[in-house]
């Protein structure tokens, strides 16, 4: 339980923002408020910095060159695996296989363990808060495989039925894969809960990380999943990094993903061996700079303090929500009792369209449209919200500014 | 019976009327009001054929031809995007295949919509422009077949 304030923790939000550069600019001639944070976070400077020096310094390609500069490459890019074991606490760091991203990931599972472990007749559980990557990878294995895709329903504040869930579990499930956090409602899941009911139905757990990862503590032995997939963009690391976690009996036992260097120990015309784990999974030349730059972001988050930042980031949660609910005709779509710093919502007789466009000319950065969530967006009989995602250099101003926008947009709009 | 203006004539129209406009609230307030003016689609139009895809709201277009020259119809839910297809409307709507199909529509650019609002797919001003050339370019062909 979280009793002191970020502030009483040594939270200085003004401090931390001068390290972030792009939250210097202006857009549209006003000072950038950026509230899309669930799509993806601003870097700051150590992470800048990590890439620019990789680049200037010890660039080279890395695992099998003898020299200095690949020595020196191997060791940044292997000290990101050792950071990532730890942040969320994996047993060994050959678990830990770097991909482009959460939806990769997912892919990789879907693509190896699932085709060599689902027949006709198997049965995927996922639910309706899905982001379509973790539903569109499972869909092309239902239909390849003539499985079926069940779908765990929610109730009106944007949370899972449990008993719903019960009930689909059975002795066809082979896979439940359920998001962690929400990325349109924000609502935190009972793994937990979830991956031990599967788990005694004798079925696989994929969890997708991709919301999750930046706000909650990541304990993936704890948590008892099969898989865990999450990306760097997402924790102010780069782009075009992310990472699978599983349990080694599952990685050793799967059929290998890509082919080509890195992932095999010997070729010949006749016979390939492949590599041991995790390489097996790492096909080519990986994203070296960006992985390498990933680890600067991850010592960010942990020096400031992930209980720190979660309890600024749910005072702002507080404190907009709040605000929010004063705009006349203003509905908050998912009111999940466990919810992570996102807030979706509806005005009336206003398209979230509109209101992106408007909220822009003021200088603020908001996601709006389904959120790659279609089928949620269609449980609730929308065709989409205007989302505004809090990060840890938010600052309670900032949601003044939304507010001041949103008003004006309404009354240009209406 | 007044000569009718060619699409150039009317661009330059839009460009002297954003002059005037001293703040981008302006500008969309404009924009928001030609949005709200435009009369709405009838529903039989309202079909999937004639939906306008690559935008963020729904967009319905459709187009009939008289006496050589086109003409455009069309609605969207979000009013920004209304208001556009309005200015679209305005310039291209009247005129002949070739002329749509060769209209350079420098306006976009002109009254600094292209940097506000075209860089993204998800507000659909593009893909409004090529449908309208689209439906041009078929009624051209079917006239040439």
């Amino acid at each position: 339980m979280i009793t002191a304030s970020a502030i009483e923790q040594g939270f200085d939000v003004q401090v931390i923002r001068r390290q972030f550069p792009a939250l210097n600019r202006e857009v549209k001639g006003k000072p950038l408020v950026y509230f899309d944070n669930a799509a993806t976070t601003q870097k700051p400077q150590v992470v800048i910095d990590a890439l620019v020096n990789y680049y200037s310094n010890y660039n080279a390609n890395i695992h099998r060159g003898i020299h200095t500069l690949a020595e020196e490459a191997t060791a940044a890019y292997e000290g990101t695996r050792d950071t990532v074991k730890e942040f969320i606490n994996a047993p060994s760091r050959e678990q830990i296989i770097f991909t482009k991203g959460t939806t990769e990931g997912i892919n990789l599972v879907a693509q190896t363990w699932g085709r060599q472990n689902i027949k006709e007749g198997d049965e995927i559980i996922i639910s309706t808060m899905e982001h379509h990557s973790n539903i569109v990878p499972w869909y092309i294995l239902c239909q390849e495989k003539k499985a079926v895709l069940k779908i765990i329903p929610i109730n009106d504040r944007g949370e899972l039925l449990l008993d719903e869930y019960e009930k689909l579990l059975g002795p066809k499930t082979k896979l439940v894969s359920i998001v962690h956090v929400s990325n349109a409602l924000g609502t935190i899941n009972p793994v937990k809960e979830i991956i031990a009911s599967a788990h005694k139905a004798g079925a696989v757990v994929l969890v997708d990380g991709a919301q999750s990862s930046v706000h909650l503590d990541i304990d993936v032995q704890d948590m008892d999943c099969d898989f865990f997939a999450f990306s760097s963009h997402k924790i102010y690391g780069p782009t075009g990094v992310g990472v699978l976690y599983g349990k080694t009996h599952l990685l050793e036992s799967m059929p290998v993903y890509q082919g080509g260097g890195e992932m095999i120990k010997e070729v010949t015309f006749d016979n390939i061996t492949y590599n041991e784990l995790p390489y097996k999974y790492e096909a080519g030349t990986p994203n070296i700079a960006d992985t390498i730059a990933f680890r600067a972001a991850l010592e960010f988050t942990k020096q400031l303090g992930k209980d720190a930042i979660r309890q600024h980031e749910n005072e702002l949660l507080v404190y907009a929500t709040e605000q929010l609910e004063q705009i006349p005709g203003l509905k908050i779509i998912g009111r999940a009792q466990n919810k992570i710093s996102v807030i979706s919502f509806i005005i009336d007789k206003v398209h979230p369209q509109d209101l992106g466009i408007l909220l822009d000319n003021r200088g603020i950065a908001v996601r709006t449209g389904h959120h790659c969530a279609q089928p949620l967006m269609d449980c609730f009989c929308i065709p989409g919200t205007t989302r505004a995602s809090f990060a840890l250099y938010n600052t309670k101003e900032e949601v003044d500014a939304l507010v001041a926008g949103l008003e004006k947009a309404i009354k240009m709009l209406l | 019976m007044t000569e009718q203006k060619t699409i150039e004539e009317v661009e330059n129209e839009i460009v002297d009327e954003f002059a005037l406009f001293d703040s981008w609230d302006e500008k969309y307030e404009y924009i928001i009001d030609l949005g709200k003016k435009l009369p709405p689609l009838e529903n039989e139009y309202k079909i999937d054929d004639n939906r306008v895809r690559g935008c963020q709201s729904t967009v319905y277009l459709t187009a009939s031809y008289k006496d050589d020259k086109i003409y455009f119809k069309a609605d969207s839910d979000a009013v920004i995007v209304k208001g556009l297809i309005s200015m679209l409307i305005r310039v291209l709507s009247g005129h002949t295949t070739d002329e749509i199909v060769n209209a350079k529509l420098d306006f976009i650019n002109k009254i600094g919509m292209m940097s506000h609002l075209a860089q993204t797919r998800s507000n659909g001003l593009l893909a409004m422009v090529k449908q309208m050339k689209n439906y041009a370019l078929a009624y051209k062909l079917k006239n040439a077949g």
